[in-house]
């Protein structure tokens, strides 16, 4: 480590050039990951938590870890205290995990934006935006330690090292806890500025890429785990809303005054695209929403049918002009123009609903005095880091706390703010009384926020020697990113490649479902591939193989799932097997599946699912094969069975009744998951096992079938449908 | 109006609501009594995340109402399973690692501990069967079915739930 120029006092917040700093206290350290133009935020983040920004040492030991990330069961409260502490050498059984404090100045990844950091958990990004700002934080702390160490015993630094949880001194044989450092603890003349090579060789990990249980899972087995539909304060209040099932309705309450005499109602507030009911008792809040006589005006969805729409888009993706063009590589018309053969399908999807098992809710008190607000929340976060509460209370957004609590499931729902600022809206009403506001999974589902329904229309053409040479995609459907990501084919040697969005507009709330775009995306272009190879006669792995030559890691996952699968070999009977392949947030993956189908009822069976991936570094391999089934899974339950349809504007569906999800048993038998050794950096991994599913089932149908299905879901009727074309 | 006083046998103590008649168990002991482990997840017993054991029985809190379970009976939530988390399910549930998010958890658990109850030693497709009514949106099934197969034949030696 290169020591810096200039001296540094004791307690004083730090700023390297190389842009981390630390701040060590009276029995702590704090180091911060970058650079943070506000130095006074860091200094009254300090003065809050006394020690640190990213570790506390207590003097019986314990080495506190802050977690910058949400934790929706993707294991952010495992994976980024295992890379600080690997580096810290921390001994992982004195590790505790608490959630850092949402201030995005200190605890932001610049994963997002160059322009400033910020803490967002979605799109997979959470270990791989953290990664090296861990590392090189809890290789800062370990110099400290070691600094101190070195000091205190009036020896080079050189020649002291450190063991996990100790600090030594080899040549006198002497050593020292961690917790026997606090108060030996100081800083360095001078700050040293951490370099790569200064980080553990990966042979040296003990922690990363080795099984470590996940933190959080005691307090999930024994209820004391704490979500923020959990919260209990002292004199809260309960809220709760009826927004109708038209998304942009505007209400009129026909019967305020009843619903104002019933019990233990407080008040009753008109929002724009609701009418909400505050009561002592949540039960009591309920009974009024469910008195509520509300009309409603019309917003732009009114009349608007889901299923009738795919009509309309298929005469928009026939129009000779193009829409917004995402790929253009080489001349794909020419490529047409010259073309052997000629392949063209579309591919439909339907609405998705998150169905996170924890409905929206959250906790919010505003101050007496209204300018100040602190938040419990279930939140993946966002670019605006105080959830947009400051906006709609319009005070100074230091003045609003955020306090984030587990979440029982995200999937992109949770990085929406609606929640939210209705709960602070809410407790606006009644100043210094919080008021917990709870979704009920009716409200969750109709007034939901979907993965967007679209139509994809593929092209693709081969040349005399069977060579894939053109391919085509284009894409109708509202949402912009979440219709168009995972439309690029960058490990697949197709020299002319053309992609397009066209817009559609509906006024149907959309959000990004885990894997957005990737899961109806993939779905038609691993489709088509398979279309093409059965066209040309060739085995759908051996095809893939030729497309891969220029993407060895791509390749490999191919050859992995492949053999995992025994690919080739003999397959139960009644029983056939597809693949897909995809790349998501940096990781490549490979999946087949097994399946069967019932021909009289439709109903089709995942019996098994194999897949590869190479994910660069693996932080917690367990944890990743965790997301990878998870992820499989939740894929079979949305291509299998989840749809949500509007007729006249309004959702449909309303519970887990007429939205059914996956249960137990319609899970396969197996998933089975092979991790590619990889010294890459770590790549996202939640969100690759789901957007695999649906091309590898259908891919699979049509070796069991000779039919082809191309409409998400593929419910029974539909696969009936198929079976008799 | 005055509201009427329910008396609940929760977890060995004796417990009181004061409570419309009609509530929801399930509102009645997170909100009311603040055991905050048996989770609301759709209020139409379609879910399981509120699932508690009534006399060793699974239900369904969420449609139970509070008169119904103020007859005496003994109620157990996930609090009240064990002292210190280490009943031989959750032990079980720990060491195949399954919840993720962990909010289905809970009503999955009690559950397991319920079909060990009466059937120590189940076969796969017997606990499908009975996982049938809980659902998981993580996709934990399989974790799950693997910590069901841990803990089946531990059960024996533990002192039980109810």
């Amino acid at each position: 480590m290169k020591p810096l120029q200039k001296p540094l006092a004791r307690r004083q917040f730090l700023k390297t050039s190389g842009g981390v700093a630390l701040f060590i206290g009276v029995s702590g350290i704090l180091p911060q990951l970058w650079s943070c133009s506000d130095k006074r935020a860091v200094e009254k983040e300090v003065l809050k938590h006394r020690l640190t920004a990213w570790v506390q040492l207590t003097g019986d030991g314990r080495v506190i870890i802050y977690n910058p990330a949400a934790e929706m069961g993707q294991g952010s409260m495992t994976s980024l205290p295992v890379i600080f502490a690997e580096e810290m050498d921390a001994d992982w059984d004195r590790v505790e995990v608490v959630f850092s404090p949402q201030v995005a100045t200190i605890y932001g990844s610049d994963g997002w934006s160059t322009e400033r950091k910020v803490m967002l958990s979605a799109g997979s990004r959470i270990t791989s935006g953290y990664f090296n700002s861990m590392r090189k934080a809890g290789a800062q702390a370990r110099y400290i330690m070691r600094h101190s160490a070195a000091t205190h015993w009036d020896v080079p630094l050189s020649e002291v090292t450190t063991a996990p949880g100790r600090v030594l001194h080899p040549q006198s044989g002497r050593s020292l806890s961690f917790a026997q450092m606090v108060p030996l603890l100081q800083l360095p003349e001078a700050l040293p500025e951490v370099a790569d090579s200064d980080l553990k060789s990966p042979e040296d990990f003990r922690l990363i890429g080795k099984v470590v249980p996940r933190t959080d899972i005691p307090s999930k087995v024994d209820g004391s785990a704490r979500f923020a539909i959990d919260l209990q304060l002292p004199g809260m209040r309960y809220a709760v809303l009826e927004r109708g099932a038209m998304h942009g309705a505007s209400p009129t309450l026909e019967n305020r005054e009843a619903i104002l005499a019933m019990e233990g109602v407080l008040k009753v507030v008109l929002l724009e695209h609701a009418v909400g009911v505050l009561a002592t008792r949540l039960e009591q809040a309920l009974e009024a929403k469910k008195a509520m006589k509300i009309s409603w005006a019309p917003s732009m969805a009114n009349g608007f049918n889901s299923q009738d729409t795919f009509k309309e888009y298929e005469v928009m993706a026939g129009n000779p002009q193009a829409g917004r063009v995402l790929v253009e590589t080489g001349n794909f018309k020419a490529a047409m123009g010259s073309a052997a053969k000629t392949y063209s399908a579309d591919f439909l999807n339907d609405y998705v609903y998150h169905a996170q098992m924890e409905p929206l809710n959250a906790v919010v008190q505003v101050a007496e005095d209204l300018l100040s607000a602190r938040v419990w929340v279930g939140s993946q976060q966002g670019f605006d880091e105080k959830l947009g509460v400051p906006q709609l209370l319009g005070i100074a957004p230091e003045n609003v706390t955020i306090e984030l609590q587990y979440l029982g499931g995200g999937f992109g729902r949770r990085s929406m703010t609606d929640f939210v600022t209705e709960c602070a809206g809410m407790a606006r009403e009644v100043p210094g009384t919080p008021v917990k506001l709870l979704w009920t999974r009716e409200d969750d589902i109709r007034y939901g926020a979907f993965r967007p329904l679209s139509l994809q229309r593929l092209q693709a053409c081969t040349d005399t020697h069977g060579k894939l040479t053109g391919f085509s995609h284009c894409i109708v459907g509202d949402g912009g990113n979440l219709v168009a990501s995972g439309i690029r084919n960058e490990h697949y040697d197709i020299p002319n490649q053309f992609a397009e969005w066209r817009e559609a507009t509906h006024g149907i709330r959309l959000k990004h479902w885990r894997s957005v775009g990737h899961g109806p995306n993939k779905f038609a272009i691993e489709c088509m591939i398979d279309e093409i190879a059965a066209g040309e006669g060739r085995d759908p792995v051996d095809f893939r193989r030729q497309l891969m030559a220029i993407s060895p890691r791509a390749l490999a996952t191919l050859e992995k799932a492949a053999e995992m699968a025994r690919w080739g070999g003999a397959v139960p009977d009644g029983r056939a097997r597809g693949v897909a392949f995809l790349e998501r947030s940096g990781t490549l993956s490979t999946g087949i599946c097994e399946i069967s189908v019932d021909r009289a009822s439709g109903l089709i069976r995942v019996h098994r699912f194999w897949n590869a991936l190479d994910a660069g570094i693996v932080v917690q391999p367990d944890n990743v094969k965790a997301q990878m089934e998870g992820g499989i899974l939740m894929g079979i339950s949305s291509v299998l069975k989840e749809q949500v349809t509007i007729e006249g504007g309004k959702v449909q569906q309303s519970n887990f009744n007429d939205y059914p999800i996956l249960r137990m048993q319609e899970v396969p038998e197996s998933v089975e998951t092979a991790l590619i050794a990889s010294g890459e950096p770590p790549q996202g991994v939640g969100e690759s096992g789901t957007p695999l599913v649906a091309g590898a089932i259908a891919n699979a149908f049509f070796s069991l079938t000779g039919k082809r299905l191309r409409h998400l879901p593929f419910t029974p009727a539909r696969v009936l449908e198929a079976l008799k074309s | 109006m005055p509201m009427p006083v329910y008396t609940l046998h929760i977890n060995g103590e004796t417990r009181t609501a004061e409570v419309p008649g009609g509530t929801s168990l399930l509102w009645v002991i997170r909100e009311h009594l603040g055991l905050m482990g048996t989770k609301y997840g759709c209020g139409i017993a379609q879910c399981g995340a509120c699932t508690l054991h009534v006399d060793g029985d699974p239900v369904r809190a969420c449609v139970l109402s509070v008169e119904q379970a103020s007859k005496g009976q003994k109620i157990v939530t996930i609090e009240g399973l064990s002292t210190d988390g280490r009943h031989p399910v959750q032990k079980a549930w720990i060491e195949a690692q399954a919840p993720q998010c962990g909010y289905c958890q809970s009503g999955q658990i009690m559950q397991a501990v319920a079909l060990l109850q009466t059937t120590p030693h189940p076969t796969r497709d017997e606990i499908k069967r009975y996982m049938n009514g809980n659902l998981c949106r993580c996709g934990t099934y399989l974790r799950i079915l693997e910590a069901i197969e841990i803990a089946s034949g531990r059960m024996d030696t533990q002192s039980g739930s109810s």
